[in-house]
């Protein structure tokens, strides 16, 4: 459902290699993506295939031996690391399979930390947070420490945290993998919901029944892509 | 804005560990703490013997038996006294004119008594002469005059707390007091000096050598007509002294030299101490580096997490380090408070007083060492690789 010709994310010619005792571990071999305003769309593949490193490096939370990333028509993977902070915090939100919410915080809290980064002034903060509480469906939870709430409410809050600064891309690793699938298919449609209000959503997965039901996916294997599938 | 979010961040985690917090803040807390209170009594003690010098009244020049090096044993310079009542003469003969007074001086510890009760005092053989030279005004009854002098009459004069230990709120005019098992006849009292001359008991010099059976004089007290002389009244006292002693056998004091050896040894001392009370202060900071590098291992996924969400590397070195600063800041708080209150128990017993620059001092230093060791932990959190720190279990 990409509704611009140009892409607005592009991963070119991404090469990412590890030095493993000594062994040098090629995980991304010349990959190239595109990802485009509006889309929903799955990059799938087994464990270490290469899908995690590829959503890091397109999260610009790591950075390639050699390729660009190139966000908005510039390139951001070789900025200066508080540039690259201020990108991740403006521009990209991440959605992790195991949640990564602040134990001690609450929900609201929680919601809110993204906006501690960044140049929101502090008296729409609450305010933002609890808009995106609602948007996920758990106004009712804002108070409540993040262990105090079940795995599906901990990705809300997740999902929630990830949207509060209006960021260009959701990047959502394994979002469902702790999950049971109802409430992995639950989290599922909440993202779908977020695409068709015009949220750019990357998933990444191993589930390829999962990626089936994203627009367009593309498979990883071995560091290269081995299939690209428009729906 | 940011700072103070990130600040609060740092309080609420140091919260949520409170138990750890409170031990990891306990050596800056005993070093400040032993900072601020050995300081304070260090310098009470400068201060008190100060005063005990002002109490004796200016001018004083004193031979003291051997050689005043500060140094070795002090009783052995008694043993070998050799100064007696006729170098008294000798100086008085050669150099007269210089002085007010040159009196002999003989002073030894005993037990006084009176009726049923017992006082440990200090019993001060004098000149009849030098009731002015050591500035001691009469609260009741008389001095000693020349001629009780001469005759070693067995009459006293007691200090304020002779006064109260042995006799209360009565008059201890007329009474008789035993002192070393000799009656003594209290003639009068004398009025609060403070410091220690106020447990004295002043008695002719001539009646302390009777009494303890002393042969020779403790020292030779000279009180100079002018200030501007004092240098050179050394110098006639010694020669004239050298006529029939040898240099080791005395050494002439200045008040001035005195006080300034002793002011500087404690000078040296409360330093010492005072750096060694510092010491446990650098404890401390290794222990609030410790456990921040726990605290930073511990919450690597946090580290990543923030990262993340868009904290910069200094956000997260900001964050740790204030942690650090806040756990020294308080220790040194506490610090500063229980010294307080170690110096004002202390002070039921002693002389303290608390510098100002100490507490500056020790509040600056903790202050500090919480900066110096936290930079580490935090520049370790701030430098971690954002997708590590999410992976790490």
């Amino acid at each position: 459902m990409s509704d611009n010709s140009t892409p607005f994310l592009k991963a070119d010619s991404i090469v990412k290699e590890y030095r493993i005792d000594g062994t040098e571990i090629r995980a991304l071999d010349n990959v190239s993506i595109e990802v485009y305003k509006g889309e929903l769309m799955s990059i799938v593949g087994k464990s270490g295939s290469g899908k995690s490193t590829l959503m890091h490096i397109l999260g610009l939370l790591d950075t390639p031996s050699s390729g660009k990333v190139i966000l908005n028509g510039d390139e951001v993977s070789r900025l200066k690391e508080r540039y690259i902070a201020k990108v991740r915090n403006n521009e990209i939100g991440f959605v992790f399979q195991s949640f990564h919410l602040l134990q001690r915080a609450t929900a609201l809290e929680n919601v809110m930390l993204p906006l501690m980064y960044s140049s929101v002034p502090k008296h729409l903060w609450i305010k933002m947070a609890k808009e995106k509480l609602d948007l996920v469906g758990l106004s009712d939870r804002m108070d409540n420490k993040s262990n105090e709430l079940s795995g599906g409410q901990k990705q809300r809050v997740a999902i929630a945290r990830a949207l509060v600064n209006d960021p260009s891309i959701i990047l959502a690793d394994e979002p469902t993998g702790n999950l049971d699938s109802k409430t992995g298919e639950s989290i599922f449609e909440l993202f779908t919901t977020l695409n068709k209000q015009g949220k750019t959503i990357v998933l990444v997965t191993h589930d390829e029944e999962l990626s089936q039901k994203t627009n367009r996916q593309i498979a990883l294997k071995d560091g290269k892509i081995v299939q690209y599938l428009n729906i | 804005m940011k700072i103070i979010d990130i600040s609060r961040t740092s309080i609420r985690s140091l919260n949520a560990n409170r138990g750890r917090s409170v031990l990891t803040i306990l050596g800056v807390v005993i070093g400040v703490f032993s900072v601020v209170t050995l300081v304070s009594i260090g310098r009470g003690m400068q201060n008190y013997i100060e005063d005990q010098f002002n109490a004796l009244g200016s001018n004083l020049l004193f031979v003291a038996p051997g050689k005043a090096d500060f140094g070795g044993d002090p009783s052995a310079s008694q043993t070998r006294n050799k100064l007696e009542e006729k170098h008294v003469d000798l100086i008085k003969n050669s150099a007269g004119d210089m002085f007010v007074t040159v009196s002999p001086y003989v002073v030894a510890g005993a037990n006084v008594k009176y009726k049923t009760k017992t006082y440990f005092a200090n019993i001060q053989g004098i000149d009849s002469k030098d009731q002015k030279t050591y500035n001691y005004e009469l609260q009741q009854g008389r001095f000693f005059t020349k001629a009780e002098q001469n005759t070693s009459a067995k009459i006293a004069i007691i200090g304020p707390l002779v006064v109260d230990e042995l006799f209360g709120t009565r008059s201890p005019l007329d009474s008789r007091i035993k002192v070393n098992d000799e009656t003594y006849l209290v003639i009068g009292t004398f009025k609060e000096k403070g410091s220690n001359f106020d447990d004295g008991v002043i008695v002719p010099y001539t009646t302390a050598k009777e009494t303890f059976d002393i042969q020779y004089v403790s020292s030779i007290v000279a009180k100079v007509k002018n200030q501007e002389d004092v240098e050179l009244a050394t110098r006639e006292i010694k020669i004239a002294l050298l006529n029939d002693l040898k240099e080791d056998d005395f050494s002439v004091l200045s008040q001035t030299d005195i006080l300034s050896t002793i002011q500087s040894i404690l000078q040296i001392l409360t330093i010492g101490i005072g750096s060694i009370a510092g010491i446990s202060l650098l404890v401390g900071g290794i222990g609030i580096m410790n456990i921040m590098l726990v605290s930073v291992t511990e919450r690597t996924r946090e580290i990543g997490l923030r990262k993340a969400l868009g904290a910069t590397q200094f956000d997260i070195a900001y964050q740790f380090l204030i942690e650090s600063v806040f756990l020294s800041i308080g220790g040194g708080f506490i610090g500063l408070i229980l010294g307080w209150l170690g110096t004002f128990i202390s002070a039921q017993f002693l002389r303290t007083e608390i510098p100002f620059w100490a507490i500056l001092l020790a509040f600056g230093f903790s202050v500090f060492v919480g900066v110096v060791f936290g930079t580490y932990p935090a520049l370790k959190a701030a430098k971690k690789d954002p997708v590590e720190a999410l992976r790490y279990e």
